[in-house]
């Protein structure tokens, strides 16, 4: 089976030591997580994790039961890159004299859709957000310009089906006895 | 992560009333409260608290002092496997935490219901490399069930009450709970209510009667239909169900060594035992089936050996308990989840009386080819040398199928499990899936206490005995009556095997040069005996399994006797050598 990029995605209680718990699922498997990402949910006191791997789907499958056998996860899955819209952010730090030669940084800026966060004496923050791929062609525009820092943060992603795991998971909670 | 509120429990009608107490008095009355009546464990700076309280609840609970953290635990697993309790089992930090991690892993693997109770240093002190620090959550994580550090003494309530129902519901296993000494030492208003519900924790999956029907379907159209089970069986108490449903469809049933002791040894369904060293029919025909019915067990590769070649003709059913087993090695053509228990008794309704009297018979062809082969001789050695089975059959002999067997890892392992009759459930305590050397002393030990009316026969060999024979000092303590059967072939024989077959007989640190048995079990008090000649060994077994105390016999069997049928590693179960 081939490899491929695959969302997960866990709806979780927020407790101490449960990203550990469900890391090691991938360790266990030598599997590398490209990215993950833990968050509120849109289910108050209900965490989120979004992880990002390039895998099989039959071990993308075991790996979301794995996570759902969890004691402390209420439900896991798994999307293909079709069936989510993601993002990622990224910050690219420059020096402010960088700008004063000509326009061409404003120009680069302007046409990746990216806007400056911060504009100080000594550097410039630009800030983008967007797919791996754009960020990371403005990366290699900008690469020209001497780049002193560069951060891209790990993927987020919503599902495009109109109700996802979400709609199931305020279901269960629904039922809850308080 | 930040913390929230705890999951919300369905609160109990109790009254709200409360005590002020210590957090380590709380953790006593809760155990007291659980039912716990034994807990194993070893006391230590961290956990001082803790012991102090139990001085006050020694009516209740009797705490049994191991010689090792290791000793301790697997003493807990053998308890639970035995008794159908939770175990319990108490370390200090540290040191005394990391020594239980093997039991930990063996209780995962093996689905063992435990709660390890650990001291940790202050919460002050967390982080600090303080004396005796480890962070035994971060280590245990993958290896438990669940865990959870105490840094408050107001949370051992509500943590405990977790630990035991995480411990015993759903898939059993085991869970620790890590309670730094300020926790312990604090006062708490105490109140104590039983957790029967977590809102992210689903035990057990709802059945799909659907599914049931679609299984039945399959099973009353199959020509060859086979049964495998595993522990399953056994730890949702499911054995009439199961013996109903074999019955009903005249299906062969083979067992795992979890699952051994589920169904008696003699009925006539019982075709035998699976995997590497299992008997030959159930390996090969398993690629002879058109239904495999697969129920509570989870195609180790022990059990399957190569996938590509395992079963690819037939249509897999599979009962289980836990969906991240399903599909997890073996692809299911039906998958029924649940507990078996409440699936079988729905699946009996829906099979159609049925036998098999044909494809039965083939069972039986391979029996007595494997007779030929290999156990004539085993159970009737034509040479001088002592045999391992012909021990084992002794020892049926005279218990006539009644006693727990507790066997360590290996070769007598294989060849206890092989040839022991059993006539009752829960009597095969052994480490199956992590194959712990040194688990079958301490978890006899364990097992004796848990069912102090049955006869508890721990077979060892003399390498894994030497791992963690120790606790003789805790049976001599505790005076519990495990008779302690050592199969001695001065090797570690397992290994050895192995590199006999697959190494050219390279034996690269396998022999064992060994102390005097006899003067150990007697520095440990305990009653001995030596076998060296067979016309010794039927009185020797005799009295070892009459007598009313603890007893260690010594038999010296054949340095280099092998176990067969063997599934090659690597091979498909059709490709099992009988010799």
């Amino acid at each position: 089976m081939e490899q491929q990029e695959f969302t997960i995605t866990a709806y979780t209680e927020n407790h101490v030591g449960l990203l550990h718990r469900i890391t090691i699922i991938f360790t266990k498997r030598k599997i590398n997580i490209e990215s993950l990402t833990t968050s509120e949910s849109e289910t108050e006191g209900i965490h989120r994790f979004t992880i990002a791997v390039t895998e099989t789907e039959e071990t993308v499958q075991k790996v979301v039961k794995q996570i759902e056998k969890q004691v402390e996860v209420l439900k896991a899955g798994y999307y293909k890159k079709k069936e989510v819209v993601q993002q990622e952010l990224a910050l690219y730090k420059l020096r402010t004299d960088s700008l004063t030669n000509g326009l061409e940084v404003e120009r680069i800026v302007r046409e990746h859709g990216a806007r400056f966060l911060t504009i100080e004496k000594e550097f410039v923050v630009i800030e983008k957000a967007g797919y791996k791929r754009e960020t990371k062609a403005l990366f290699d525009e900008l690469k020209t310009y001497d780049i002193i820092e560069f951060v891209r943060s790990g993927r987020i992603a919503v599902s495009r089906e109109q109700y996802g795991l979400g709609r199931q998971v305020a279901e269960l909670l629904a039922t809850e006895v308080v | 992560m930040g913390t929230v509120e705890a999951p919300t429990k369905k609160k109990s009608d109790n009254s709200t009333k409360t005590e002020r107490i210590s957090g380590s008095e709380a953790v006593a009355r809760i155990l007291a409260e659980e039912g716990v009546e034994i807990a194993f464990g070893y006391p230590g700076g961290a956990i001082m608290p803790v012991y102090d309280a139990l001085y006050d609840h020694q009516d209740e609970i009797q705490h049994v002092l191991a010689r090792h953290e290791q000793g301790a635990i697997h003493a807990a697993q053998g308890y639970a496997r035995a008794s159908g309790k939770v175990g319990v089992c108490l370390a200090t930090s540290g040191p005394g935490a990391t020594n239980l991690i093997t039991g930990i892993a063996d209780a995962q693997i093996d689905s063992t219901p435990l709660v390890c109770i650990t001291g940790q240093v202050a919460s002050s002190l967390l982080g600090s490399d303080a004396f005796q620090e480890c962070d035994v959550i971060g280590i245990s994580m993958p290896v438990t069930k669940w865990n959870y550090q105490v840094t408050r003494a107001e949370e051992i309530p509500e943590a405990l009450a977790k630990a035991f129902y995480i411990a015993r519901s759903g898939r059993p296993g085991p869970v620790l709970v890590d309670i730094t000494k300020d926790a312990q030492f604090d006062q708490l208003d105490f109140r104590y209510d039983k957790c029967t519900h977590l809102r992210s924790y689903v035990p057990v999956p709802k059945l799909d009667h659907s599914k049931v029907k679609e299984a039945a379907e399959l099973i009353n159209n199959a020509k060859r239909p086979y049964v495998l089970f595993g522990q399953g069986v056994i730890l949702a108490n499911a054995e009439d169900e199961f013996k109903q449903f074999i019955e009903k469809t005249g299906i062969p049933s083979a067992w795992t060594i979890m699952g051994l002791s589920a169904l008696d040894t003699d009925h006539p369904l019982n075709v035998g035992m699976l995997g590497m060293h299992g008997n030959y029919g159930p390996n090969l025909l398993t690629n002879e089936c058109d239904v495999l019915i697969a129920i509570g067990m989870r195609f180790d590769d022990r059990v399957t050996g190569n996938l590509s070649k395992y079963a690819k003709q037939a249509k897999v059913i599979h009962l289980e308990i836990d969906p991240a087993e399903i599909d997890k090695n073996v692809k299911t053509e039906v998958a029924v989840l649940g507990d078996a228990k409440e699936s079988l008794t729905e699946l009996i309704k829906h099979v159609k009386p049925n036998s098999h009297d044909e494809w039965l018979q083939k069972f039986r062809d391979c029996d007595k080819l494997e007779h030929e082969k290999v156990i004539q001789e085993e159970l009737n050695p034509t040479s001088d040398i002592l045999s391992m089975g012909e021990v084992i059959k002794l020892i049926n002999k005279y218990t006539n199928g009644d006693a727990i067997l507790v066997t360590d890892v290996g070769q007598h392992q294989m060849v206890a499990c092989r040839y022991t009759k059993f006539n009752k459930s829960k009597s095969n305590i052994t480490s199956g899936g992590l194959g712990t050397m040194g688990f079958g002393l301490p978890a006899a030990l364990g097992a004796a206490l848990g069912e102090p009316d049955r006869k508890v026969i721990c077979v060892v060999g003399d390498g894994g005995f030497q791992m963690t024979l120790q606790e003789l000092a805790t049976i001599y303590q505790t005076q519990a009556k495990v008779k302690v059967l050592l199969l001695n072939n001065e090797f570690l024989g397992m290994v050895r095997q192995w590199q006999q077959l697959f190494f050219e007989k390279r034996y690269s640190s396998t022999e064992l040069i060994n102390p005097d048995f006899q003067t150990i079990a007697k520095g440990f008090y305990i009653p001995t005996n030596k076998v060296t000649e067979r016309r010794n060994l039927e009185e020797a077994i005799k009295e070892f399994v009459e007598s009313d105390s603890a007893y260690f016999l010594e038999v010296m069997v054949g340095k280099e006797n092998n176990v067969f049928p063997m599934v090659p590693s690597g091979s498909g179960v059709a490709e099992i050598r009988l010799e």
